[in-house]
């Protein structure tokens, strides 16, 4: 698995560590249910799939790179605070 | 027919001709009382027991692939009942006890053999929590011993006990652990489950649930729809995805773990050594073959496969323990989809939709726990309410904040 990293060019998954779903965010209130979804539940999709990966082996960046599951096919990787996240309902 | 001395005698003399098949493969009926999804160890020990000690019939297993394609033929085939929480080992234990008499129960050689399982310590530290760990199996009732460096030495002298950084200073045996047969349990199983009655559907894949006014009514499966009154979720690395048909969301993520085995050798390691500095466990098949496995690849994956860099990272752990390994040539290596959950513990509960059950998120400790998991999810299904040894694998454990950690490393599947 090969990952492009904005700054430092294609570089081997062993240079990344993930974190895992970069989809979810961290609620505004303090509404139980909310948090629960947040820190415990997952789409955990077999696809596409965008999710936080560290470069600690390198430019030490926060990346989210979106990558399918399924082939381990990378699509994209950009920095993690240029990603942009869907609306949700 | 009962497999013994005398039908292998009598099978012999008729050139072993007249073999039949270990189970039917039926055509799916219109309706059935209860359908399990996914037809690994969990899902046919979960029908052989409910036809068996719940006397229940109209059962049919749905299997999308064929019967041992998962992770039931994909695992190392260890069994240990080493846990350390409350709510944990009574479970693994009462696995154990299944193991035990798992051939006899279900008429299926099984090769169940409890050749101890020795997890090695290399600190001070690593020594008082496996001392610790072990005065928890007592607590519950299971076999323990924490063995020195001089016995670890006497049982495998070939480890490195001359490497400075991470020495080995002894282990916590548990001799009642050991391997079974892994493909054989999913045969045993689903033979002795079609003996009791129940239609083993293979190449049959779950497609969507039918659910009205809050009550499970059927599925739809690549052979047609198919009702049914209790469905039985149990299809372990795509869990989320047959729960996402339910309108579920779980605390589980997949990721992909490996496994390796070696060329085969002469007998070299009589029992089950797991590395304690690096993450490393290895036993020898009776085939002569080393199998071998570590961590998981560390990134959400539905592949069957993983990449090299684990492949390399486990080999150098595997090294560091046995230097004679790196003589030694890897035959073969695989994946296969766990779901990780998110405290490290499996799922055994019954759903809000009426008639829906859920076996889920066994990370890559699954295989040990096949006994038990049929047992106590068959208890379920069958009652409507938990095993007393299953009690803490409640769903909502997440919400009431009830996590069963054995690592305590928090709400992070790919740690566990």
């Amino acid at each position: 698995m090969l990952i492009p990293c904005p700054h430092c060019g294609t570089r081997p998954v062993e240079e990344f560590t993930f974190l895992g779903d970069a989809t979810v965010t961290r609620p505004v209130n303090n509404d139980p249910g909310a948090w629960q979804a947040y820190v415990y539940e997952r789409e955990n999709p077999r696809g596409d799939f965008a999710e936080y990966a560290h470069h600690s082996g390198g430019c030490r960046a926060w990346l989210v790179v979106t990558r399918n599951t399924q082939t381990h096919h990378v699509l994209d990787a950009v920095i993690a605070s240029n990603f942009k996240r869907k609306a949700k309902s | 027919m009962k497999y013994s001395v005398f039908s292998l005698l009598r099978n012999a003399f008729s050139g072993h001709k007249n073999w039949t098949p270990a189970w039917r493969a039926p055509e799916p009926k219109k309706e059935y009382d209860i359908i399990i999804v996914g037809g690994g160890g969990h899902g046919l020990a979960t029908a052989y027991y409910l036809a068996k000690e719940h006397g229940l019939k109209n059962i049919a297993v749905l299997e999308k692939n064929y019967i041992g394609s998962g992770n039931v033929g994909r695992n190392t085939t260890i069994i240990r009942s080493n846990y350390q929480l409350p709510g944990n080992n009574p479970f693994y234990e009462l696995s154990m006890k299944l193991w035990e008499g798992l051939e006899q129960d279900f008429n299926f050689n099984a090769m169940v053999s409890q050749r101890g399982v020795l997890n090695l310590y290399h600190t001070d530290a690593q020594r008082d929590a496996f001392a610790r760990r072990g005065n928890a199996m007592h607590l519950d009732g299971v076999d323990a011993e924490l063995v020195d460096r001089d016995a670890v030495r006497e049982m495998y002298p070939f480890l490195d006990y001359a490497n400075a950084r991470f020495p080995i200073k002894g282990g916590l045996l548990q001799r009642r652990g050991g391997t079974v047969r892994h493909d054989a349990v999913a045969w045993g199983y689903a033979r002795g489950a079609d003996t009791h009655g129940v239609d083993i559907l293979q190449g049959c894949a779950l497609t969507g649930i039918k659910i009205e006014s809050g009550k499970v009514v059927g599925v739809e499966t690549s052979r047609g729809s198919i009702g049914c009154r209790k469905l039985a979720l149990c299809a372990a690395g795509h869990s989320s995805e047959v729960a996402a048909m339910a309108g579920l969301k779980l605390p589980i993520e997949s990721h992909v773990l490996q496994a390796f085995v070696s060329e085969g050798l002469k007998p070299l390691i009589d029992g089950v050594i797991t590395y304690g500095a690096g993450h490393f466990y290895v036993s020898q098949s009776d085939k002569g073959g080393l199998v071998f496995g570590g961590d998981i690849d560390g990134y959400n994956s539905y592949a069957q496969r993983g990449n090299l860099p684990m492949v390399e990272h486990v080999i150098e752990a595997g090294i560091a323990m046995m230097p004679s390994l790196a003589r030694v040539r890897a035959l073969r290596s695989w994946g296969g989809v766990m779901d990780m959950s998110m405290d490290g513990s499996p799922i055994i509960d019954k759903m809000s939709v009426h008639g829906l059950y859920l076996n889920a998120g066994w990370c890559y400790g699954g295989f040990k726990a096949t006994p038990a998991s049929g047992w106590c999810y068959a208890h379920l299904i069958a009652k409507d309410e938990p095993h007393k040894v299953a009690t803490a694998y409640r769903l909502d454990r997440f919400r009431r904040g009830y996590m069963l950690d054995e690592k305590g490393q928090g709400a992070t599947p790919n740690l566990h």
